[in-house]
């Protein structure tokens, strides 16, 4: 029924001698929610980073859409140093810089907020339009593209009503609330116009209240805009709510998927993660 | 305050100037200082602008101001010396064939197109540093904060060493430096050009690309995020900067009729640091007003501390040439000590911020009495 939207295979990412991320292979479903979770340090943040172009892998491939947009093998020095497996499997070399990821319809938001804090909420929203626009730095210059720099500004204002942040719009990006700022951020990465949004621990520091107004939130937007959402978190009662299938990581390497009720009674999972939080 | 009001206003400012230039245009020789003072301040204000493009809405920490200003002077000026003049010129080793053929060519053109050879020099000037600045951003732009900064400096002492250097003797004439390169005809034209120049880059930190430049001041990382390929956008931040430093550059060769490679040293850069940091970094309007303070106190309003000055028989100590630096560096301390992010910070020059200042010491009263009342 459903065609991958992304797919890891064999992904491993090596820092020197350190192996952050293991091996990992997922599939992200078209018009799924799945959630990566694992304990602190497990590597979900890298694999963030390796499909979004920050890092190259070290060894292993990523698909968008069914099209190999990331592989790389292990090279230079990394040759004698590399620990991990399936050697020679990938030997074609393909990496992307993030924007080029970001082109082909990945957004993302970060861990630690992002904004560009001295620019205002609305200018954070327009500035994802720049990579979509077609004017070169003349025309730009000239207003040239007067008409397009115009729709700009109209889908910008549309989009900022309907993501609910008109009152702030003039406002510094710096000086919102926590929990508008990583709103904002979400608003931002939508307005590059994805059709995978990437999630880091999009309700890091929020309050109960905040995590069920993000959760209505992140619904509402997978719905209206036609996405699919890979997000890490570590609000449990969000992860086993929202997501459709659920990924744990754990030293780098996946020991359990499945869906939230089959997670939740794994006992691998309970010992290394959610037995931890039980306790507490 | 009113649109309308606000309009008028502008209309006013700019009528004055223009005014202010005509006079001193028909006083020429009655108001040297001031006259030089503003030239000089103009031609900065555009080198401060471009610098601020760069470090101000870019970010990116670039100390390499003076060599392109040094590019596009010595193309200026190797340009429009007159033919009549080469050869007094390069007395000491005589000019490159090749350069006097091409001058000996142009010269044919007709007058009306000959009219236009300062203003084409100018460009050819700001086309040269920017292919210059575009070849150097491909390693150098790679580099963050610091160390671009010592790279870019690098670049630029390399590019003045060039020309003083004797292998480029019959086209630079090396360690001589130019001169009877021709001026502006006009006073009003280096405003003109200073006019047209901000006005560009106003209009392009405005526009979409501007925007883009931000982002990545902001954060880079976010930036790239949002798909801005970071190195397109510093290294086209880079090299139109460096056309219009490139532009200012000329138009200092043409205000100072002669240059050497010594007047393009790392001070030069410094001067236009302190611009824009006195003026605010992210602020155009800041650079523009920090352009003309800094020269008139440099050149102008401190000179009296360099005469031995003598008050009722008694003679003020410390009056001696050099003074005027002192006093100059203790007035800049004072200045970024109470005005941490400079003159204007990054806001810009508007109507209602000069009316809110005014405002202010009667306003603050209010606050401070409604405080106590609570």
């Amino acid at each position: 029924m459903s065609e991958n939207v992304l797919r890891l295979e064999n992904v491993t990412m090596q820092f020197g001698g350190v192996v952050a991320v293991n091996d990992l292979s997922l599939e992200v479903n078209k018009g799924e929610i799945v959630a990566l979770i694992g304990p602190n340090g497990a590597g979900k943040t890298t694999a963030f980073n390796v499909i979004t172009g920050v890092y190259a892998p070290t060894n292993g491939a990523v698909y968008f859409n069914n099209e190999q947009i990331i592989s790389n093998h292990p090279q230079g020095n990394m040759k004698k140093l590399y620990k991990g497996e399936n050697l020679g499997k990938f030997p074609h070399v393909m990496i992307k810089t993030p924007d080029q990821i970001t082109h082909l319809g990945v957004a993302r938001t970060f861990q630690n907020i992002r904004l560009f804090r001295e620019l205002s909420v609305f200018e954070n929203v327009l500035i994802a339009k720049h990579m979509r626009q077609s004017a070169n730095v003349f025309s730009a210059t000239f207003r040239l593209n007067y008409k397009e720099e115009k729709q700009m500004r109209e889908e910008t204002q549309e989009f900022i009503k309907i993501l609910g942040l008109e009152q702030v719009k003039n406002d510094k990006a710096g000086s919102l609330p926590y929990g508008q700022q990583r709103h904002l951020e979400i608003a931002r990465a939508l307005a590059t116009q994805p059709s995978l949004l990437l999630l880091d621990e999009p309700a890091a520091g929020m309050n109960p209240q905040e995590t069920q107004e993000l959760t209505a939130f992140i619904r509402r937007i997978k719905d209206e805009y036609n996405l699919t959402v890979f997000m890490i978190e570590h609000h449990m009662d969000l992860v086993m709510e929202i997501s459709d299938r659920i990924y744990v990581l754990d030293f780098g390497q996946t020991i359990a998927s499945g869906v939230p009720d089959e997670i939740q009674n794994n006992p691998r999972v309970i010992e290394a993660y959610l037995g931890v939080q039980q306790d507490a | 305050m009113k649109k309308s009001v606000k309009w008028i206003l502008n209309v006013v400012m700019i009528a004055l100037v223009v005014l202010l230039l005509i006079f001193l245009e028909n006083n020429k020789s009655d108001q040297g200082m001031l006259i030089s003072v503003l030239q000089k301040g103009a031609i900065l204000a555009i080198v401060a602008v471009a610098m601020n493009l760069l470090n101000g809405f870019t970010g990116l920490f670039s100390l390499g101001q003076a060599g392109f200003m040094a590019i596009g002077a010595y193309t200026t000026a190797i340009f429009l010396i007159p033919v009549a003049a080469v050869d007094g010129v390069y007395y000491m080793n005589g000019i490159n064939p090749g350069i006097k053929a091409f001058k000996e060519v142009i010269e044919t053109a007709p007058s009306w197109l000959q009219a236009c050879y300062p203003y084409l020099a100018l460009i050819v000037g700001g086309v040269f540093a920017a292919l210059f600045a575009a070849l150097i951003g491909i390693p150098v732009l790679r580099l963050k904060s610091d160390y671009l900064a010592i790279a870019t400096l690098g670049f630029s002492e390399i590019i003045r060493a060039l020309l003083s250097s004797p292998q480029f003797d019959t086209i630079t004439n090396g360690s001589y430096g130019l001169n009877k390169i021709p001026g502006f005809s006009n006073l009003l034209i280096p405003f003109i050009i200073a006019g047209v120049c901000i006005l560009l880059m106003i209009l392009l930190i405005h526009s979409t690309y501007g925007r883009a430049f931000k982002a990545i001041r902001e954060d880079e990382i976010a930036a790239e995020a949002m798909g801005i390929n970071l190195f397109k956008h510093k290294e086209m931040s880079f090299v139109i900067s460096s056309f219009f430093t490139g532009v200012a550059g000329g138009m200092l060769a043409m205000f100072m009729r002669s240059i050497e490679a010594k007047t393009f040293s790392i001070a030069l850069t410094y001067d236009i640091l302190l611009i824009i940091v006195i003026g605010g970094i992210g602020s155009v309007t800041g650079s523009v007003l920090g352009a003309f303070l800094v020269t008139a106190s440099k050149e102008w309003w401190l000179r009296f501390f360099d005469q031995p000055q003598t008050i009722f028989g008694w003679e003020v100590p410390l009056f001696r040439t050099g003074f005027r630096m002192v006093i100059f560096s203790i007035l800049l301390m004072v200045v970024v000590l109470f005005y941490r992010r400079g003159l204007m910070g990054t806001n810009e020059f508007s109507w209602d911020g000069i009316w809110n200042f005014i405002k202010k010491p009667f306003t603050k009263k209010k606050t401070a009495k409604g405080g106590a009342a609570q």
